[in-house]
């Protein structure tokens, strides 16, 4: 019996995942909420069977009991979460809630094969996030004022990124973290998301060039921060997020390509400054010459992805601890090798669903100040995990940053959670201040309130 | 009124509207756009790379591998076993080789490292292809899966006729069939007993002297004496290629040109012989002349073409044929590299595949050894072919070495082949390796000649002359091939 569940239920997390990302965006031919209701249900209890069938597996592949507790804990707060959130603000986005749940779940499968105790603390921190975040629609409703106050935005990010470029300890040759009470906590996951409300409160004052300039000198300051603090994917993650938030702001393709190429000079001058971007690179070009010094991780990681084959190596039957630092920045390849290049194909598909639904509430924002905060988060949040997933692939140079949600770390996993509500808290206020839906599929929506004043 | 402004509204914002979310649909696309080649990268990578990456020291999949699947067996062509994985009551495994030294360099060892078919076929030999339900019955009874199994294109009678010709000698021999590229038999001497690996280790390690772990027919390199007219004959051919019959030489046991002599083999004097003759009976002193009579430059690309200088097209490891072709050469060195001395080396794997590319037609058929990957229930999970075609000349050129190789049988240096059951043809070689003319003798050739099935290629080691030595140990290999 044990050996046929391990054998064949790799193979049923790989159909219920495929099955569930088919769900993620089959939300997207529909327009209204009311008429994804059903993708929405299948996608709960696809999402139920896969938990249960990985932790099924881990219980069988290790014998042990405790697993089934931490399992029910962890089911019971995932379900918590989609009920509460269902009879808290029964107006919030679906799909984004359900696939930050996949996302977190897979995250903590990942985890309690690497590590319980480490997986238990994850849980914890997200539990404490979730909480917290689950407030912000509600704090977004509250205060309307957060779109004035760019400068007081600009000021606490630069302080807390200067804060820990001086004070800072030193984890893994970037200066990346506080500690505070025994906790390490990373600001920079925050100041991301101040980051972004820097830009948009900036900008839907005005867009004119002065105003421009201003956000470019911010943001510049920020950028540089985080490249003397050696964080090298977190100045990247900020200067796109500029370029693309500028660019929307403005509508002008002029600053688009002006920051590409002032992107791709600024990487050039790096890399001919510093050493540990041409290590780096290196790394990248050719991992198997300097596979006994930079070229490792990425060298094990490759391997991981390749031993996994479509359906993977099963959950503790392949070697991923073998890469350095798996749980946090290759979290990805661990989930290729044990679960299968299917279910990591799925992963990056439902990150793109989420995505694409930022982008869609974006759209859908005719408060400039939301609309472009919440384009912002989706670019942050996306850019990331492009920049991880390739990085753990060779695609592109490792920058060291980790997978939102999935992999371990608590600044991270509570940062993007907030980020998530923050956009849910946007979207429920768009919803709530009473939409219309001018006729059917595909037309625009207008606001009562508007109405009422044109009339 | 208010519809009116319904109306006019929704119009104003349908024009609106493209305009109004272009940039965030532009970076969409981007996204997207990036996102579908990174997964399209991902897929490809893994799975092109899987081979290589498996084999890699640092990848720790052998290791899991190794402790689900028992290592899979080396086959023969006809299913005999060349290698095997035993079991012992104690669950210690123990890799067997049942034919102890016979196939030691070619099928090599899986002890102390790596050689061989065992290294180049790793991948495969530690997956297991066993069908689902016998590898649950596996696990349920805590038992191994059984290995994929690789298939051989070797001829156990043949490499048995070959290790035996070749008895006490060292050297090497080779037989392909050169339409297919199929090795059929590749043995090389001194060999080792790959069962004994862990026990005489070190004493190999210390013995650099015999080299007993090289595989001379890949890994060996000799000076290819006058096998090396082939490719002489070859380029005078391809510059001459309606003239060349009417070439005509007179051999008085030597030739001198500028003050630097040629001698033929033990002086003999071989009259006035035309081109055939001349190649026939080997004579030194008419190739010395037609080497001083061939353009360089054309010949430096022939051997281009003949991949000297090259890495083999070989799925196991082979040492690059040299010869030094180079503007200004003097007289010298232009009669004793058309000789096939001088400073020219050859593998014998490298001389069997010209040898077939003549048999063939001129087309070089890429030789192989690993067949197939059959699961434990002899289920072909992958097929191996040759590796590819190269033509190395022209159809006609292949044509005209054939009927000079037959010519060698019937009236030259290798009519110890003469009176068989199958017409052979090939060119015989005693290539001197130093100042006390002591030489190895060397045959390349191909039977039958009319069609050829088979190409053998022989050195031995010190031995004497080709036509004495090597012709008699090509025939015992011919024989066990045709069935005599």
């Amino acid at each position: 019996m044990e050996q046929y569940i391990t054998a064949l239920s790799k193979y049923f997390i790989a159909i219920f995942m495929a099955l569930y990302t088919y769900e993620s965006f089959s939300v997207f031919r529909f327009r209204e909420e009311k008429q994804r209701r059903g993708i929405y249900a299948r996608q709960v209890i696809l999402l139920i069977f896969v938990h249960f069938t990985c932790f099924l597996t881990i219980c069988v592949q290790t014998g042990d009991l405790q697993y089934l507790f931490f399992y029910a804990f962890q089911q019971l707060a995932v379900f918590a979460i989609i009920v509460l959130c269902e009879l808290i603000y029964p107006t919030i986005n679906k799909l984004l809630l359900n696939n930050m749940c996949m996302l977190l779940v897979i995250g903590l499968v990942m985890l309690t094969r690497f590590n319980i105790a480490l997986a238990v603390r994850q849980f914890v921190i997200m539990l404490v996030s979730v909480v917290l975040a689950m407030c912000i629609p509600y704090l977004i409703r509250r205060f309307p004022k957060i779109k004035n106050i760019s400068w007081v935005y600009a000021l606490l990010g630069i302080l807390l990124l200067g804060a820990v470029w001086l004070l800072g300890a030193v984890t893994y040759g970037s200066k990346l973290s506080y500690s505070l009470f025994g906790v390490s906590f990373q600001p920079s996951e925050f100041v991301k998301i101040i980051f972004v409300f820097f830009i948009a409160s900036a900008f839907c004052k005005s867009t004119g060039l002065l105003q421009t300039a201003y956000v470019t000198a911010v943001a510049g300051v920020h950028v540089l921060i985080l490249a003397a603090s050696r964080d090298l994917g977190g100045a990247l993650i900020f200067f796109i997020a500029y370029v693309l938030m500028v660019f929307l702001a403005t509508g002008n393709f002029w600053y688009l390509l002006l920051g590409i190429v002032g992107g791709s000079s600024a990487s050039m001058a790096a890399y001919r400054l510093f050493r540990h971007v041409q290590d780096r690179v290196q790394a990248w070009k050719d991992p198997w010459s300097v596979i006994d010094g930079d070229g490792y991780q990425v060298a094990q990681s490759l391997f991981s992805l390749s031993r996994g084959g479509l359906f993977g190596l099963g959950l503790f039957r392949g070697a991923p601890d073998d890469i350095p630092k798996v749980e946090r920045d290759f979290i990805f390849s661990a989930v290729a090798e044990e679960m299968g290049l299917i279910v990591a194909l799925c992963v990056i598909m439902v990150a793109l669903s989420c995505f694409i639904m930022f982008m869609n509430i974006s759209m859908q924002m005719r408060d400039p100040f939301y609309r472009l905060a919440a384009f912002g988060i989706g670019v942050i949040y996306i850019f990331q995990v492009f920049l991880t997933i390739g990085g753990d692939t060779k695609f592109i140079p490792l920058t060291g940053v980790t997978l939102p949600l999935v992999s371990y770390g608590g600044s991270s996993v509570m940062a993007t959670l907030v980020m998530f509500f923050i956009v849910e808290g946007f979207y429920r206020n768009r919803q709530d201040e009473g939409v219309v839906y001018v006729g059917k599929v595909g037309k625009r929506k207008v606001r009562n309130t508007e109405k009422e004043k044109t009339e | 009124m208010s519809e009116k402004l319904e109306k006019e509204k929704s119009e104003i914002q349908k024009k609106k509207k493209p305009n109004k979310n272009k940039e965030i649909f532009l970076v969409i696309y981007i996204f997207v756009f990036l996102f579908l080649g990174m997964m399209g990268y991902i897929c490809v990578y893994a799975y092109e790379n899987k081979e290589t990456m498996m084999n890699n020291s640092y990848n720790a999949g052998q290791q899991i591998l190794a402790a689900q699947n028992r290592r899979g067996s080396i086959l023969a062509r006809d299913g005999e076993i060349l290698a095997e994985t035993i079991i012992s009551a104690d669950g210690s495994e123990k890799r067997k080789y049942p034919y102890d030294s016979l196939f030691s360099h070619v099928i090599g060892y899986s002890t102390k490292g790596k050689t061989g078919l065992e290294k180049k076929m790793n991948y495969y030999l530690i997956q297991s292809n066993a069908p689902i339900a016998e590898k649950m019955e596996n696990s349920a009874a805590d038992q191994k899966n059984p290995g994929d199994n690789v298939r051989t294109t070797l001829n156990v009678a043949m490499q048995e006729a070959a290790n035996k010709a070749l008895g006490i000698y060292e050297g090497a021999i080779i037989a392909t069939n050169p339409k297919t590229g199929e090795i059929l038999c590749m043995v090389s001497k001194p060999d080792y007993n790959p069962n004994e690996i862990p026990d005489i280790w070190e004493e190999l390690l210390k013995d650099d002297e015999s080299g007993v772990l090289v595989n001379r027919v890949t890994q060996g390199l000799y000076p290819p004496g006058s096998t090396f007219k082939i490719i002489t004959a070859l380029e005078y051919i391809h510059e001459n290629l309606s003239a060349y019959t009417n070439y005509s030489f007179t051999c008085n046991g030597s030739i001198r040109i500028d003050g630097s002599k040629i001698q033929c083999y033990h002086g003999i004097k071989h009259g006035k012989v035309d081109f055939t003759q001349s190649f026939a009976k080997s004579c030194n002193a008419s190739f010395a002349n037609i080497g001083t009579k061939i353009g360089w430059n054309s010949f430096s690309s022939t051997l281009d073409t003949l991949l000297f200088g090259k890495t083999l097209p070989y799925e196991l490891e082979s040492a690059v044929s040299t010869v030094k072709v180079k503007a200004g050469m003097t007289t010298q060195e232009q009669m004793q590299t058309a000789i096939g001395q001088g400073e020219t080396l050859v593998s014998p794997l490298h001389m069997n595949m010209i040898t077939c590319a003549i048999a063939n037609g001129g087309v070089l058929q890429m030789p192989y050894v690993a067949a197939q990957v059959e699961n434990g229930n002899g289920i072909v999970v992958k097929r191996f072919s040759s590796p590819g075609k190269t033509k190395l000349m022209s159809e006609q050129e292949a044509e005209i070495l054939r009927g000079l190789m037959r010519e060698v049988v019937e009236t030259g240096t290798g009519t110890r082949l003469l009176e068989q059951s199958y017409t052979a043809a090939g060119k015989t070689g005693s290539a001197e390796y130093n100042s006390a003319r002591d030489s190895h003798a060397w045959f390349t050739g191909f039977a039958p000649a009319e069609d050829p099935e088979i190409c053998v290629t022989v050195i031995i080691e010190g031995a004497g002359s080709g036509g004495d030595y090597a012709v008699p140990m090509a025939r015992r290999v011919f024989d066990a091939y045709f069935g005599n």
